[in-house]
């Protein structure tokens, strides 16, 4: 553990107005001659990496003492299932736990809550588990927080995996805070990137401030580390001969009192699911009347692709929620992605990084959306799709 | 009924840049909002007050700045606002906070409901109401994007699941994490705001918590640190092309044909 300490006797009015501009969380003050830093400190260590030099230090106290990793060993991955069989995130995560288990030569585990476990430890073990611990009961058969919590507690008490991820699915992110708080480890939501190191620590990386930025995260002295994923940013892997073995354990002695009780479920709606798209015009800011929207919709018809939006458009009630690519909305991998006046914030690209061929037109050529971008086009995209349809309906014999 | 709604005051924008020649972050760091989720949560503890007469508290941990969204709390329709501040909880990541928040909850004598946003448009990490309610152990609710009925001793509520839309009934006490469209948040009122114009804010600090372990506060109580920042990976095999419209327009068509996508 550290602090970090302000030598005031190097303060100067002029250092003073550096230092309060320097710090990204706004946690740095200057008040009556005093140079200070508040609440707001997220200890990110840029004030002593880049501040004016000599006036922030680092300060360590005493280290809280070390756990035993070694205690600590399996890399587990929670299964979600639902009326439609297991959801599909839950076998790109055995194959991410499968690579991180080998830098560490540690096993993989699944664990599974299940009024009827046997339906689905074939497809399970399928993908190249090691163990599935499996916990079974009629309680399970629909998630409920607490239940499934207090037995989450037992399989971690019982088997001490080093690892647990989920799915960032509504029941994941619901579930697994849960986890953490009884735990008081770490839990890293919506990683996009997930190593490991050779002492066991679980490197998760995710976008932060919803800005172009992503943060490295680690939880080097407690055990469990979790961490949530969306669906689709890992790949799934293939199928392999079984090898693992399936752990039934003793649910007997778990509590199954719960404060809430599911009362109905009904399936919603038939909706287009822009994650499955294979084409998507992605539309951004720029986009304002029912005319440009009808432009997109034809370009989209052309190429048959779904329409999707940005956070923006999404706020103003233009575009339905559940066509929005991004790390609040969905993560989308088509085969073909046109983005059209898309700036290319991380909010967004986190949503869209496994796409096979992005272009984009935007008419900023500084936007970060040409980082991502297989073929950027810079240009008033207004004047450039309307030409496209005319050249696409030519390709096409159209007219 | 006594009712708690947490909130939280985040940048004004999610716009962050790296300064490519320092590598420092470039943010304005004045501009700052309520976290527009939690007025949802505000607008939700409100609707309720309505229908039972409950008194609703807001409760937000943060720099003394934040002060200013407990104002805006009040001045929609709260009745009672408290603000944990303290150094000692500063650094704190989601465990250190959600526990934090659920010791300043603890300390309003009793509640019947807590209600949050989803999430913050910070952290963006929706995980801090379901921890508060693990700390106080409490049954929870993610996600409710509709109140069905509001009875005696507990509360029906909507919930939109990614493909299934669920009805749960959770007893009292207990919290929600509201999704936006559950209602539509009111605007502060003027008239409020000149009846609060001297209303002093509740500090809570470190000594005034019950637990009274430091470790469990602020950096020293969270698991997780932030190891390095850095901007997202970039594509090396890339194009960007400049010209006319015309022009741009059959690259792209040659290119998609090229491509076989045509």
């Amino acid at each position: 553990m550290a602090k970090i300490k302000v030598n005031q006797s190097k303060v100067t009015p002029e250092i003073a107005e550096k230092s309060v501009k320097l710090c990204p969380f706004n946690a740095i003050y200057y008040q009556d001659g005093v140079l200070g830093i508040n609440e707001a400190c997220r200890m990110c260590k840029i004030c002593v990496r880049k501040g004016p030099e000599g006036v922030f230090s680092l300060e360590e106290e005493e280290a809280a003492p070390a756990i035993d990793k070694s205690q600590w060993v399996g890399i587990a991955v929670f299964i979600e299932h639902g009326a439609e069989g297991i959801h599909p995130v839950s076998f790109e995560l055995i194959g991410k736990a499968r690579e991180l288990a080998e830098v560490i030569s540690h096993p993989v585990y699944a664990v599974l809550f299940s009024d009827n476990a046997r339906k689905y430890t074939d497809e399970i073990l399928s993908y190249g588990v090691d163990k599935v611990y499996c916990y079974e009961h009629p309680k399970f058969r629909h998630f409920n927080v607490e239940i499934y919590t207090n037995a989450m507690e037992h399989f971690i008490n019982n088997v001490k995996p080093t690892v647990i991820l989920y799915g960032g699915t509504s029941l994941g992110r619901s579930f697994a805070p849960r986890v953490a708080a009884r735990f008081r480890t770490g839990l890293t939501a919506d990683c996009t990137i997930l190593g490991m190191k050779p002492n066991t620590d679980l490197i998760q990386n995710r976008p932060a401030f919803g800005g172009n930025i992503m943060a490295g995260i680690v939880c080097p002295n407690h055990r469990p580390q979790m961490a949530t994923v969306r669906y689709k940013i890992f790949k799934k892997p293939e199928k392999t001969t079984p090898f693992g073995e399936v752990v039934m354990m003793d649910a007997a002695g778990l509590s199954f009192k719960a404060g809430s009780r599911l009362l109905a479920v009904k399936p919603k709606p038939k909706e287009i699911d822009i994650s499955e798209a294979d084409a998507i015009v992605a539309l951004g800011r720029p986009f304002k009347t029912p005319a440009d929207f009808a432009m997109a919709q034809e370009l989209a018809d052309l190429l048959g692709a779904q329409i999707a939006g940005t956070r923006p458009l999404v706020e103003a009630g233009m575009i339905d929620p559940r066509k929005q690519i991004g790390l609040s909305g969905r993560t989308v991998a088509p085969k073909l992605l046109i983005t059209l006046g898309v700036s290319g914030a991380v909010q967004f690209t986190a949503g869209m990084t496994g796409s096979e061929l992005v272009f984009s037109i935007c008419s900023d050529p500084n936007s970060p959306i040409f980082n991502v971008a297989h073929f950027g086009l810079v240009g008033d995209l207004f004047e450039i799709v309307p030409k496209l349809i005319d050249e696409i309906k030519a390709q096409k014999g159209m007219e | 009924m006594k009712i708690i709604v947490c909130i939280k005051q985040v940048p004004g924008t999610s716009e962050v840049e790296i300064d490519p020649v320092t590598g420092v972050l470039i943010r304005d760091a004045r501009n700052t909002k309520m976290n527009p989720y939690d007025l949802y949560a505000i607008e939700t503890a409100l609707r309720i007050k309505g229908l039972t007469g409950a008194t609703v508290t807001a409760i937000s941990m943060g720099p003394p700045q934040a002060e200013q969204v407990l104002r805006e709390a009040l001045w929609m329709g709260c009745d009672d606002a408290v603000l944990l501040s303290d150094r000692k909880f500063a650094g704190a990541d989601v465990v250190a906070t959600s526990y934090t928040l659920s010791s300043g909850i603890k300390k309003q004598g009793g509640f019947d409901l807590i209600v949050c946003g989803k999430q913050t448009t910070d952290g963006d990490t929706a995980q801090v109401g379901p921890e508060i309610a693990e700390h106080l152990r409490i049954p929870h609710i993610s996600y409710v994007d509709r109140l069905v009925e509001i009875k005696d001793k507990s509360l029906v509520v909507s919930v939109s699941m990614d493909k299934t839309t669920e009805e749960w009934e959770i007893d009292f006490p207990c919290l929600i994490t509201v999704d936006k469209g559950i209602f539509t948040p009111r605007l502060p009122s003027y008239k409020r705001g000149r009846e609060f114009k001297d209303y002093k804010i509740k500090v809570l600090t470190f000594a005034d918590m019950e637990d009274q372990d430091e470790n469990h506060y602020g950096l020293k109580g969270s698991p997780t640190q932030v190891e390095r920042m850095f901007p997202p990976e970039r594509i090396t095999d890339k194009e960007v092309w400049r010209g006319d419209s015309e022009e741009l327009a059959e690259k792209m068509t040659a290119k998609l044909k090229e491509l076989k996508v045509l």
